[in-house]
C-alpha cells in the first residue's frame, strides 16, 4: 500500500479518523430480503434486441438486492441516450434528465440527502462529450455518487454519429472519410480528474462487473465505472475481441494485492502474461521471461499505478485492464458540505430570523 | 489655512457657526477613481443618512473593470445618494452636491451638475499629466468654465497626509484615507451622525488598528476642515421623513433578497439548496446566503451555469427548497435545465439579476431586457410564473412570495431583479418574521391511484391548483420515475400519444396561468386621469416620481405597477381599457408593451431607455407632459448622436 488508504470495501480496513466511511452509510437498510423482480419496473425495457444494455440491466437488477438497502432510498438519475432510459426500467426512484446534465442533479441530490444511494446511469457520449464538465468537477469534488458510464464508442439514439471513445479512423454517418477525432481514454480522464474510485468491466462479464459494482457501492465517494457494451445496430461487435477465444490474451484483470497475470494458464496455474514496470510506464511481457518479483502487484490505493495500468488500454483492444483501478478514500465533498452546516447549526442552534432581517442597524419611526 | 490650523477633535458637537439652511431634499454623489474607495465613502454617508431618519434611495455606478487604468474616464466610479424629508422613490436625476476626487470624475460627471451646484474638489490630482490624460487642455480649477458652479477647491490629499503626519504611516498610505476627509467634510455639511462610521472603521480596520485610527482621523479631520473653513460658510439640515412607524434598516436589493431566501426556507420548513456560478451582479447574493448556514441553508459554487440549477434540481427532487442565482447570460445557459424543471413540475426558484445585455453587455449596469427571455426563453411551450420587485427592500417580499409560488404550484418560478435594485439601497420597515406566512410543502406520503389500488401517480393533479404531488425518495411504496420526456396525464409513465401531449401542454399552461396572484392597483389620485403609466420592476421609482412632478403642476395622470408578470393580475385587462392612453416606460425596447398588446389587444404605448442607468424622474416627468399634451416623445432621442465617449 501507498500512504493513500483503500476502502473496507478491499477488505484492507483502514481507520480513516472519519465517521461513515462506506458508501452506503447513512443509508437505511431493507428490514426484508429483496430480489431482483422487486427492483424491476413495469415499464417495458424498450432497446434495441441484441443491445448490451439489457445485460447490464439484468446484473443490477440481481445486484442492487444485495446491497441490503431500502429501494426507495435508492436513486438513478440519468442524462440523454439510450443507456439513459435505464432508471425507467428499475423500480427504485429516478430522473431521466437532460443531456450531459446527469452529474449536477445527483450532487444537488447527494449533497442534500446522505440517507440516499444515488446513482448516475450515462453514456460515452452524455459523460465525456456535452457533459464532460461536470463529470471531471464531480469527480474531483469527491461527491458520493456511482456513475455507470456505458462506453458503446457511438451515438446510438441520433443514429450512429462517431462518439469521443469512438476509434480515430471509424467511419459513420458523420465521418464518411473517418473520424479525425482523437478518443478519450475514460479511465485517465477520470483519474486526471482525481475521481477516488475507477473501475472497468465488460457488459457480458457478469461477475466481474457485479464485483465492480458492490466495490463501488461501498467506496465512499464518487465511483466511476466504465462498462464496455455492445451497439448491435451502429457499432456491431466492437467488443467482439473480448468475448471470443483469445479474449484471454488481451483482457488484464486487476486483484488488489496480487501480481498482475493474465492470459492462458501457464505452468505455476496464473497466466502467461505479466505486466512489468518499463521505466515509467507499464509493459506486457512473458511472464516465464521475467523475475517474479519484477511482476507489479497490483495496488488500487496508487493513483500513479492507475494511471500507468490505463495507459494499457489501447483503442485497438490490444491489452484491455478490467477491475478496479483506484479504490482511495479522500474526504468528500458532500460530507464536508453537512459537516459545515452542521457545525454553524451546533454553533447557533436556535438561529432568529428577526434578527437577521434586523442586522446591527435599526431605527425606530414612532407612530 | 494649514493642516496644523485643524482642531481633529471629535465632531459629534457641530453647532458652532451661522444656523443650518433647510432643505427638503438632497442628492450627492461621490466620484473618483476606482480605487478611491467611492463605493465605500457613499456606503457609509447612506448609513449615516439611515440612522439619521431620512429616507433615502442609492445608485452605485462603477465600472466593470475591478481596477481600471488609474485617472482614465473609464475608471471613474460613483456613488449617488438621494435622501429627503418626505418619502422619495429614486436615487435622484442630478447631483445638488459633486464630489470630484479626481479630473477624470469632474470630466466624467460635471455634466449632470445644474448650474449653481455645489462642487467640491480633490485640488491635489489636478497635475498637468493627470489633466492631459484624459484630454483636459487647461485646468478647469482656472479656465473658468466652472463659473457656473459654486466650487470648493480642496487640497484633500495634503490635508490628509497632514492630518496624518504623526500617525507614522507612509505618505501613500496616509493619501488612502482621503475619501473618510470627504466624508467628514460631506457629513458635517450635512449634520450626519458619526458615531456609526467611526465604529465601523474600527471593525473594519480591526486587525491593523493603526489604520482605523488613521481613518478616523482622516474623517475627523474632514469635519473640522468644513468647521473652521470661511470657504464652508453654510451647513444644511435635511429633517427625518415622517415614514410609517416601526423599525428600520438600510438594505441594498442583494442583501434583501438573500434575506427573502432564508425566510423562505423558515416559513416553508425546507432545507435551502444554492447552486451558483459566480457572475455580476448576482454574485453577492452566493456571498450572503453562505453566512446562513445555520438556518439550513447550503450554498454550492458550482463549476458552471448549468451545474448550479442542475444541483437545485436535484435538490428540489429530494425535497429541499432548490434556488439558483444569476444575471441575464446564466438564464441563457440555464434555460435547458429550467426547461426540464417546468416538465418536472419541481419547486425551484431562478433569480436573474438583470443587467445590459446582449452576451456580456454591461456587467455593472441596469437593464430589464430579461422579460422576454424569462418568459419564453425556452425549447417547447414552457410556461411558468415571473415576479419583479420594485425596490431594493421589496426583493425580500418577491423572494418569499416566489418561493411560496414554487411550492404551492411545485413549478420553477424566475425572480426578475436588477443591477439598480441590486446594488441600490433604501430604508426598508424590517418586517415581523413572526408574521410571515407558512407554506405547507405537502409532501406526498401515500399511493393515489383514482382505482384505490398501492399505485402511486406522480401527474395526478390538485383539482385546485393543478399541481402535481411532490414525493420525495426515501417515501416507500411512492417509487416512480420521472424525466424530461412527456409524461402521461396522470400516471406520469412516458406517453408519445398525440391527445395525450396536446392535454399536458394545456394543463402545464393552465396551471400558470390559474397561480393567484393580487389584483393590480392603479393609483389614480384625481380619479380621473385619462392617461395610465404601466410600469414593472425598478421603474417603480422613477415612474412614481415622474407622476408626482406631474402632479404637482396640476396635471392627472393615473399609475401601475406589475409585481406579477406571468400571470397577470386578474383585473388587469380591465383596468388597462378604461384609460384612453396607456403608456410603458421600460429599460428595453418594450417587452412588457409587447406582451400587454397582444394579450389584452389594448394600444399601449412605448416608452424606452437604454442606457444602463435608471429613468430620471425628470425625463418621464416630460415624456409623462408629452403624452398629456398628446405630443407623445419618442424613445431614443436623447444621447442619440455617437458621442466617442466611453465614461
Amino acid at each position: 500500500m501507498t500512504d493513500q488508504h483503500t476502502s473496507p470495501a478491499l477488505g484492507a480496513l483502514v481507520d480513516l479518523g472519519l465517521p461513515g466511511i462506506g458508501g452506503l452509510d447513512g443509508v437505511p437498510t431493507a428490514e426484508e430480503p429483496q430480489s431482483a423482480k422487486d427492483f424491476t419496473s413495469d415499464q417495458e425495457v424498450r432497446w434495441c434486441p441484441g443491445c448490451g444494455d439489457y445485460a447490464v440491466l439484468a446484473a443490477v437488477r440481481s445486484f442492487l438486492p444485495t446491497l441490503g438497502i431500502k429501494r426507495e432510498n435508492t436513486v438513478f438519475v440519468s442524462g440523454i441516450g439510450c443507456s439513459s432510459r435505464f432508471p425507467y426500467y428499475l423500480n427504485t426512484y429516478g430522473m431521466h434528465s437532460i443531456h450531459g446534465r446527469a452529474p449536477t442533479i445527483a450532487t444537488g441530490l447527494a449533497i442534500t440527502r446522505p440517507d440516499l444511494s444515488v446513482w448516475v446511469v450515462t453514456g460515452d457520449g452524455d459523460a465525456l462529450s456535452i457533459g464532460g464538465n461536470h463529470l471531471i468537477h464531480a469527480l474531483r469534488r469527491n461527491v458520493n455518487l456511482k456513475i455507470l458510464l456505458f462506453n458503446n464508442r457511438i451515438y446510438g439514439l441520433t443514429k450512429g454519429q462517431y462518439s469521443p471513445t469512438s476509434e480515430q479512423g471509424k467511419v459513420t454517418k458523420s465521418t464518411p472519410l473517418g473520424s479525425i477525432d482523437h478518443p478519450f481514454n475514460p479511465v485517465s480522464m477520470a483519474l486526471g480528474a482525481e475521481a477516488t474510485f475507477v473501475g472497468r468491466a465488460i457488459d457480458s462479464d457478469r461477475k466481474n462487473l457485479t464485483a465492480v459494482l458492490g466495490a463501488a457501492a461501498a467506496h465512499r465517494g464518487t465511483a466511476l465505472v466504465e462498462i464496455l457494451q455492445d451497439c448491435p445496430i451502429f457499432n456491431d461487435g466492437s467488443f467482439d475481441v473480448l468475448r471470443k477465444d483469445g479474449k484471454e490474451n488481451r483482457i488484464v484483470p486487476l486483484t488488489h494485492g496480487e501480481p498482475i497475470r493474465f492470459g492462458s494458464e501457464g505452468a505455476d496455474g496464473l497466466g502467461t502474461h505479466a505486466v512489468v514496470a518499463d521505466g515509467l510506464r507499464l509493459k506486457v511481457v512473458d511472464a516465464a521471461s521475467v523475475d517474479p518479483s519484477d511482476i507489479v502487484v497490483h495496488d488500487a490505493g496508487s493513483h500513479e499505478l492507475a494511471f500507468a495500468l490505463s495507459r494499457l488500454s489501447d483503442q485497438d483492444l490490444t491489452h484491455t485492464v478490467t477491475g478496479i483501478f483506484r479504490d482511495s478514500s479522500r474526504a468528500t465533498y458532500d460530507d464536508a458540505a453537512r459537516a459545515q452546516v452542521a457545525q454553524a447549526k451546533a454553533a447557533d442552534s436556535a438561529p432568529s430570523l428577526q434578527s437577521l432581517l434586523n442586522g446591527r442597524d435599526t431605527w425606530t419611526v414612532a407612530g | 489655512m494649514t493642516t496644523g490650523d485643524i482642531d481633529v477633535g471629535n465632531p459629534s458637537h457641530p453647532d458652532a457657526g451661522p444656523a443650518p439652511l433647510a432643505r427638503d431634499r438632497v442628492v450627492i454623489r461621490f466620484a473618483g477613481d476606482s480605487g478611491d474607495g467611492m463605493q465605500l465613502t457613499g456606503d457609509r454617508f447612506t448609513s449615516e443618512t439611515a440612522t439619521f431618519g431620512n429616507d433615502l434611495s442609492t445608485l452605485p455606478n462603477f465600472p466593470a473593470e475591478i481596477r481600471a487604468p488609474a485617472g482614465t474616464l473609464p475608471g471613474v466610479s460613483s456613488f449617488q445618494l438621494h435622501f429627503a424629508n418626505y418619502d422619495i422613490v429614486t436615487p435622484g436625476d442630478r447631483p445638488d452636491v459633486l464630489v470630484a476626487m479626481n479630473p477624470a470624475a469632474l470630466k466624467a460627471n460635471i455634466g449632470d451638475l445644474p448650474p449653481g451646484g455645489i462642487l467640491i474638489v480633490n485640488t491635489d490630482e489636478f497635475t498637468k499629466r493627470n489633466l492631459t490624460k484624459i484630454g483636459y487642455a487647461a485646468d478647469p480649477l482656472e479656465d473658468g468654465s466652472l463659473d457656473t458652479y459654486q466650487v470648493h477647491p480642496v487640497a484633500m490629499a495634503t490635508l490628509t497626509r497632514g492630518a496624518l503626519e504623526e500617525t507614522g504611516l507612509s505618505k501613500k498610505d496616509a493619501e488612502r484615507a482621503k475619501n473618510m476627509f470627504a466624508l467628514g467634510l460631506l457629513s458635517w455639511m450635512y449634520h450626519r451622525p458619526s458615531e456609526g462610521t467611526e465604529r465601523f472603521l474600527r471593525e473594519k480596520f480591526a486587525r491593523r488598528p493603526d489604520l482605523a485610527e488613521a481613518n478616523i482621523l482622516a474623517f475627523r479631520a474632514g469635519h473640522a476642515y468644513g468647521e473652521t473653513t470661511e470657504s464652508f460658510a453654510v451647513t444644511y439640515e435635511v429633517a427625518p421623513a415622517k415614514l410609517e412607524s416601526g423599525t428600520y434598516r438600510q438594505i441594498t436589493g442583494n442583501t434583501a433578497l438573500s434575506y427573502g431566501i432564508v425566510a423562505a426556507g423558515q416559513v416553508t420548513g425546507l432545507p435551502v439548496f444554492l447552486g451558483s456560478y459566480p457572475i455580476t451582479p448576482a454574485s453577492d447574493i452566493l456571498h450572503e446566503l453562505s453566512k446562513h448556514k445555520a438556518f439550513g441553508v447550503t450554498t454550492f459554487q458550482a463549476e458552471d451555469e448549468i451545474s448550479g440549477i442542475g444541483a437545485a434540481l436535484g435538490a428540489s427532487f429530494g425535497g429541499a427548497l432548490g434556488v439558483t442565482t444569476t444575471s441575464g447570460p446564466g438564464i441563457a445557459l440555464k434555460s435547458e435545465t429550467i426547461g426540464l424543471a417546468v416538465a418536472l413540475e419541481l419547486p425551484l426558484l431562478i433569480v436573474d439579476v438583470q443587467r445590459g445585455g446582449p452576451s456580456t453587455g454591461l456587467p455593472t449596469k441596469t437593464e430589464q431586457a430579461d422579460l422576454l427571455q424569462a418568459m419564453f426563453g425556452r425549447n417547447g411551450e414552457a410556461p411558468l410564473p415571473i415576479i419583479a420587485p420594485r425596490s431594493p427592500g421589496d426583493c425580500f417580499g418577491a423572494a418569499v412570495e416566489a418561493a411560496r409560488i414554487a411550492v404551492t404550484y411545485r413549478t420553477p418560478v424566475i425572480l426578475l431583479s436588477d443591477g439598480a435594485l441590486a446594488n441600490g439601497s433604501e430604508p426598508w420597515k424590517v418586517p415581523d418574521a413572526s408574521t410571515l406566512e407558512s407554506v405547507d410543502p405537502n409532501f406526498a406520503t401515500e399511493p393515489n391511484a383514482p382505482d384505490g389500488s398501492d399505485e402511486f401517480w406522480p401527474y395526478l393533479r390538485d383539482a385546485d391548483t393543478l399541481a402535481r404531488p411532490w414525493a420525495v425518495p426515501g417515501t416507500p411504496g411512492l417509487e416512480h420515475r420521472i424525466g424530461g420526456l412527456e409524461k402521461a396525464d396522470g400516471r406520469g409513465s412516458i406517453s408519445y400519444e398525440p391527445d395525450n401531449h396536446d392535454r399536458m401542454v394545456r394543463l402545464r399552461a393552465e396551471k400558470i396561468g390559474g397561480i393567484r396572484v393580487p389584483d393590480a392597483e392603479v393609483d389614480d389620485p384625481s380619479g380621473d386621469a385619462d392617461v395610465l403609466v404601466v410600469g414593472w420592476g425598478s421603474t417603480y421609482g422613477p415612474i412614481v416620481a415622474g407622476a408626482r412632478r406631474v402632479r404637482g403642476m396640476g396635471h392627472r395622470v393615473a399609475t401601475l405597477h406589475l409585481r406579477n408578470l406571468n400571470p397577470f393580475p386578474a383585473n388587469l385587462g380591465e383596468l388597462l381599457h378604461s384609460y384612453g392612453t396607456v403608456l410603458v416606460p421600460e429599460m428595453n425596447l418594450g417587452q412588457l408593451v409587447m406582451l400587454l398588446r397582444a394579450r389584452y389587444l389594448v394600444d399601449a404605448q412605448s416608452y424606452t431607455k437604454v442606457s444602463g442607468l435608471p429613468f430620471k424622474a425628470e425625463e418621464l416627468q416630460d415624456v409623462f407632459l408629452g403624452y398629456l399634451d398628446g405630443s407623445h416623445p419618442s424613445s431614443g432621442e436623447r444621447g442619440s448622436a455617437p458621442q466617442g465617449v466611453d465614461a
